[in-house]
C-alpha cells in the first residue's frame, strides 16, 4: 500500500506540489516567450512533454550504463535528439506552429526543467517511477502554459485558439501579448499558487 | 573497465546512435519541409503577380526570379528581397512589373517583428476585411523613390501609409524595397543582355 501512494505522488508532485513553472520556476524562458496563444503554449507544452518523457524513459534505462563524469554530457546528447526529433517533425507537419514558435523549440534542449529532471530523478531511479515522473511534470508544465496562454490571448487579443471570445467593443490590452504581459501574468499566477499554498499549510 | 574507456566508450556509442537516428529522420521530414517551402514561394509568387498564367524561374546575380507569364507576354517578375526588421530579417515576395518601374503586389514571406504592432506588416487584425492592408498598398506604387507618411492617408504615387506605432517596421519594409529593387533590376537586366 505504502507503494502506490508513493507513484502515485511520483505522479501527481509534478502537477501541482513540486510543478516545474509555480514551484521550481524552471523552464521560464519559453513559458515567457511563446505564450501569446494558445495554440503556441498548447505545442510548447506538447514538445516539451514529449522530450521530457523520452529523455526520462531513455536515460533511465542507462542510468548504471553511463559513467557519473560524462552523465551531463550524455544526458544532453539523447535530449538534444529528442528535441530535434521534435522540431523536425513540427516543421514538416505543423508548419505554421513551427513557425510561430520559431527558435524555442532547438531552445528545449537547455531547459532546465528537463536537464534538472534527468539529474534529479531519472538517473536515479528506475524506469516505471521515471516515466510516472515525467508525465507528471510533463503535464504541470503544459497545464500552466495552456493557463498562462489563455489568459494572454484572451485579453491580449480577445480570442481563444483563434475564435473570437469577448464582446465586440473589447479593445485587446496590448500588453498582454508583449513580453511584460507575460511577466506580469506569471507573477501573479506565482504569487495565487503560493497564496493557495499557504492558506493550505495552515 | 577503466573508467576514460568506458568514458569514451559511452558517449562514442550514445552519439553515434543519435547521429543515426537523426539522418534517418531528417530524410524522412526534409521532403516535407522543403515541399513546404516550395508551396509557399508559389503561393506568394502567384499573389504577387495577378493576371499571371505560369512561371519560369532564372537566377541572376544571387536573385531568384520568378517571371510571370500569361499568352507568352511577361506580365511581371517576383523575387525575394530581404533585409533587416525591427528585430530579425524580414522577408518579402516583391511582384514588380516587366520593367521594374511599379509594383504589382507584395506579400511578407517571414517576419519576427513585435507581435500585436509590427507583425501588422504582414497582418493586422485591428482592421476587419482588410487585414493586409499595409502591404496591399504597394500594388500600383512607383519603385526606387518609397516614402512613408505617419497618421494620414496616403497620396501621390510613391507614398506609403506608415502603421501607426510601428513606424520602423513599416521603414524597414520601404528601405528594403528601396534598396533592392534597383539591384534585382540591373540583376534582371544582365540576363537578357
Amino acid at each position: 500500500m505504502a507503494k502506490k501512494v508513493s507513484l502515485l505522488e511520483d505522479f501527481t508532485k509534478g502537477i501541482w506540489k513540486e510543478n516545474p513553472i509555480l514551484i521550481a520556476l524552471l523552464g521560464l524562458c519559453p513559458t515567457l516567450a511563446v505564450t501569446i496563444s494558445v495554440e503556441n503554449g498548447l505545442a510548447m507544452g506538447l514538445a516539451a512533454s514529449f522530450v521530457l518523457i523520452c529523455s526520462s524513459t531513455l536515460i533511465s534505462l542507462l542510468r548504471n550504463l553511463i559513467p557519473k563524469q560524462v552523465r551531463i554530457a550524455s544526458f544532453i546528447v539523447i535530449i538534444a535528439t529528442f528535441v530535434t526529433i521534435a522540431d523536425r517533425y513540427l516543421a514538416a507537419f505543423y508548419p505554421e506552429i513551427s513557425k510561430n514558435l520559431g527558435p524555442f523549440i532547438p531552445l528545449i534542449i537547455v531547459n532546465c526543467m528537463i536537464l534538472g529532471r534527468q539529474e534529479a530523478f531519472a538517473s536515479k531511479n528506475g524506469v516505471g517511477r521515471s516515466i510516472l515522473d515525467a508525465l507528471g511534470m510533463g503535464l504541470g508544465f503544459t497545464l500552466v502554459l495552456l493557463i498562462l496562454s489563455a489568459i494572454r490571448e484572451l485579453l491580449g487579443s480577445g480570442t481563444i485558439l483563434g475564435y473570437q471570445i469577448m464582446w465586440d467593443s473589447f479593445s485587446p490590452w496590448m500588453v498582454m501579448i508583449l513580453p511584460p504581459g507575460a511577466f506580469l501574468t506569471l507573477g501573479l499566477m506565482i504569487g495565487a499558487s503560493n497564496w493557495i499554498n499557504d492558506r493550505r499549510a495552515r | 573497465m577503466n573508467t576514460s574507456v568506458k568514458m569514451i566508450l559511452v558517449l562514442t556509442i550514445i552519439s553515434t546512435l543519435s547521429g543515426g537516428l537523426l539522418s534517418y529522420w531528417d530524410a524522412y521530414t526534409s521532403e516535407k519541409i522543403d515541399a513546404y517551402r516550395q508551396q509557399e514561394i508559389q503561393q506568394a509568387v502567384k499573389e504577387v503577380l495577378p493576371d499571371t498564367d505560369e512561371e519560369k524561374v532564372l537566377e541572376a546575380g544571387g536573385f531568384t526570379f520568378y517571371v510571370g507569364y500569361k499568352d507568352s507576354d511577361i506580365t511581371g517578375v517576383a523575387f525575394v528581397a530581404e533585409g533587416g526588421g525591427f528585430q530579425d530579417i524580414i522577408s518579402l515576395m516583391v511582384g514588380v512589373t516587366p520593367d521594374f518601374s511599379e509594383f504589382t503586389g507584395l506579400t511578407v514571406l517571414s517576419q519576427k517583428e513585435t507581435p500585436g504592432l509590427g507583425t501588422k506588416i504582414a497582418y493586422d487584425p485591428s482592421r476587419e476585411g482588410s487585414e493586409t492592408w499595409f502591404i496591399d498598398q504597394f500594388q500600383g506604387k512607383k519603385t526606387g523613390n518609397l516614402t512613408y507618411v505617419k497618421n494620414q492617408k496616403a497620396s501621390g504615387d510613391s507614398e506609403i501609409e506608415a502603421i501607426t506605432g510601428a513606424t520602423i517596421s513599416s521603414n524597414a519594409v520601404i528601405t528594403i524595397l528601396n534598396k533592392h529593387v534597383p539591384t534585382a533590376k540591373s540583376a534582371f537586366e544582365s540576363i537578357n543582355q
